[in-house]
């Protein structure tokens, strides 16, 4: 008897420590993800149409390679979270991601994309190229405020996503410019900018994930992308006021 | 080594003793670039451009203009422009050459990145790598000062402003004002053309030397007689009060980047009035961040300060004496700490021992050099220097 009940409570106590794991890997301050500033098209599209599409514009770091790659990158896992917030609401991610796309390359393409997808809200992930390449970071801000310009004329709310935390390479390209550089475009234009620099910083001191490894460990790349997806998720939520929306309904 | 007594008339606007707060001060700066050129280091918590809008690029280059003119000119006055011109350019070519062996190092840690990292999280950061693949291209765009990698900017910027420092000199030797004006020219038409040197294989130099030498310039201007000409203003109560508030505006606005939340206290107009602080081109509120920087240095640090000459403060004016090799030397530590941090641990204990272990590296290297100097000044049936070495005179240029 004795055996059963205290299998069944290791069980539960792994069970639980999983899921508190899993919860604490994902944890991100709220300061990081919220701000003041709104996605009101979003809060339009789920409380009158019932449907959200988004697209996610960015380069390398917002695909995973091998065959599980398109599934378990942040834009598939970032629709799967919303899904679950929003049961009522039709959310759909697009994604145009190629990689080597500078900020320049991409803010070119915003008129077709709004053309073609119609997207109601486009994450726009950018920085890491023009960083590596050092291009000019006048040129830099010049093509991101073209592209949101492009993209708030046509009536597309915007996140802005920055680079990721990567302590192997840190040393070797000056994000800081860049960074800096979308943080203040952000703030001017009234985005909301998901600062996945500092998020993921954040991950690696509190030692939720190993950012340092070096090996091909799909597991970690995978983990990584679900939280980032899960914490758009929650930056739309709350950026469009969809929070209480659940609880009304 | 002895000084030669002068029996020539004394240079009228060189000041005969070397400012032991200038090596100081170019020492805490050297070692402060160090400890911001080691990422995610917690340590840099300490240094200036978390306090304000300049950091410790305006100390090192305003003191190296000090140091240039001082050394170089008392040898103008003396040997002529042609002698000490070559002289400049002897500089001119170990900086460079300096800078070559920077270059090595950094092709060295990212050959080895690229065998031993693989993490499919950041494939995209492996684009780093590209240049790899072009090397012909690279290296000789290196060579030709194009191509810089990150943390790499300094020294180009050094080589640039000290080659076209002869005529420099020579011109605010006799004409101290019209130099500086021309300088301060040479600034404003630069941010009203854009001028910038090209870089490789795209954009422009990170320290835009035609910006950058406004400071350089100011330096030397104020080395050869034009700290006296300016005491009056400097001393004023007025000026201080001045300094003293724009340095706590500028404290004050460089929180709000580091404090969540706060940055909504900034109001729009002020937001649309300061940012973006131009770095590249040495931005208004940079420079005049460093002039309300030194005002108040200038104030609470006297001269004759005895604690210049006591134990504690040998290990900065140490290191300041040596600036190149040490510089080359932090640049170098950086690269290590980040080494030892990525392949043992990153924790905070990892970036204290790094942080101070790289700094007592830099003033033993230091001791180490100026004692080098003096044995070799000293060695028997050495050939008697003819002329005061600028390098024992009270450190380099």
């Amino acid at each position: 008897m004795m055996m059963p009940v205290a299998l069944l409570l290791a069980g539960l106590l792994a069970a639980n420590t999983a899921l508190a794991e899993e919860r604490q890997a994902c944890e991100i301050p709220r300061s990081l993800l919220f701000g003041s500033n709104e996605l009101k098209h979003v809060a339009e599209a789920v409380t009158r149409n019932h449907k959200l599409t988004i697209a996610v514009v960015g380069s390398g770091s917002s695909i995973l390679g091998g065959p599980e790659g398109p599934a378990s990158a942040y834009p598939a896992r970032l629709e799967a979270a919303l899904k679950q917030r929003l049961p009522g609401t039709e959310a759909k991610v697009v994604t145009l991601v190629r990689s080597r796309m500078s900020a320049e390359d991409m803010a070119h393409g915003m008129g077709k994309l709004l053309a073609e997808e119609k997207p109601d809200l486009v994450i726009w992930q950018t920085g890491t190229l023009d960083a590596i390449r050092r291009i000019d970071p006048d040129d830099f801000r010049a093509a991101l405020e073209q592209g949101l310009e492009t993209l708030q004329k046509g009536g597309a709310d915007v996140i802005l996503m920055n680079m990721q935390y990567s302590p192997r390479t840190e040393i070797m390209v000056a994000l800081g410019p860049y960074a800096d550089t979308m943080r203040v475009v952000a703030q001017q234009h009234e985005i909301p900018l998901f600062d996945r620099l500092a998020i993921m910083h954040h991950w690696s001191d509190s030692g939720a994930f190993d950012l340092y490894a070096a090996g091909k460990d799909n597991v970690l790349a995978h983990r990584v992308h679900d939280c980032i997806g899960r914490g758009i998720a929650a930056m739309i939520v709350d950026a469009a006021h969809l929070r209480d929306l659940k609880a009304g309904q | 080594m002895q000084e030669r007594p002068t029996n020539m008339p004394a240079p009228v606007v060189v000041t005969t003793e070397r400012d032991l707060r200038l090596d100081l001060f170019r020492g805490i700066a050297l070692w402060l670039i160090f400890l911001d050129h080691i990422p995610s280091n917690l340590v840099a918590w300490v240094t200036i451009r978390n306090y304000g809008f300049s950091d410790a690029t305006e100390i090192f280059v305003f003191v190296s203009g000090y140091t240039a003119a001082f050394v170089y000119g008392r040898e103008m006055l003396q040997r002529g422009f042609v002698v000490a011109g070559a002289r400049i350019l002897r500089r001119v070519w170990q900086i460079y050459v300096a800078h070559v062996f920077l270059f090595a190092i950094y092709l060295a840690e990212i050959s080895y990145v690229a065998t031993s990292f693989e993490n499919p999280l950041y494939a995209e950061e492996m684009n780093i790598l590209d240049f790899l693949q072009q090397p012909d291209q690279t290296i000789v765009q290196a060579l030709l000062l194009k191509f810089k990698p990150a943390n790499m900017d300094i020294l180009p910027l050094y080589i640039v402003l000290l080659l076209l420092f002869p005529p420099i000199l020579w011109l605010l030797q006799r004409r101290p004002t019209l130099a500086l004006g021309a300088s301060v020219l040479l600034y404003v038409l630069t941010w009203q053309f854009n001028w910038n040197l090209p870089s490789y294989p795209s954009g422009h130099w990170f320290f835009n030397p035609f910006a950058w030498q406004l400071l350089f310039v100011f330096g030397a201007w104020c080395a050869l007689g034009g700290a006296q000409r300016l005491a009056a203003v400097t001393r004023s109560p007025i000026t201080v009060a001045i300094a003293i508030a724009y340095l706590v505006f500028a404290f004050c606005i460089t929180l709000t980047w580091y404090i969540p939340g706060v940055a909504g206290y900034v109001p729009h107009w002020l937001e649309e009035a300061i940012y973006p602080i131009d770095k590249v081109n040495l931005d208004v509120l940079r420079f005049a961040h460093f002039l309300a920087l030194a005002v108040v240095t200038v104030r609470f640090v006297p001269r004759e300060w005895p604690a210049l000459k006591s134990r504690w403060a040998w290990p900065p004016i140490v290191c300041g004496q040596h600036s190149l090799e040490i510089f080359c030397l932090g640049v170098f530590l950086s690269f290590a700490a980040h080494f030892a941090m990525v392949e043992i641990s990153g924790a905070l204990w990892m970036q204290v021992l790094a942080s101070v272990v790289g700094i007592l590296i830099m003033i033993a290297a230091a001791w180490l050099i100026t004692w080098y100097k003096k044995a070799e000044a000293r060695r028997p049936g050495s050939r008697p220097k003819t002329m005061p070495d600028a390098d024992l005179a009270g450190g380099e240029a």
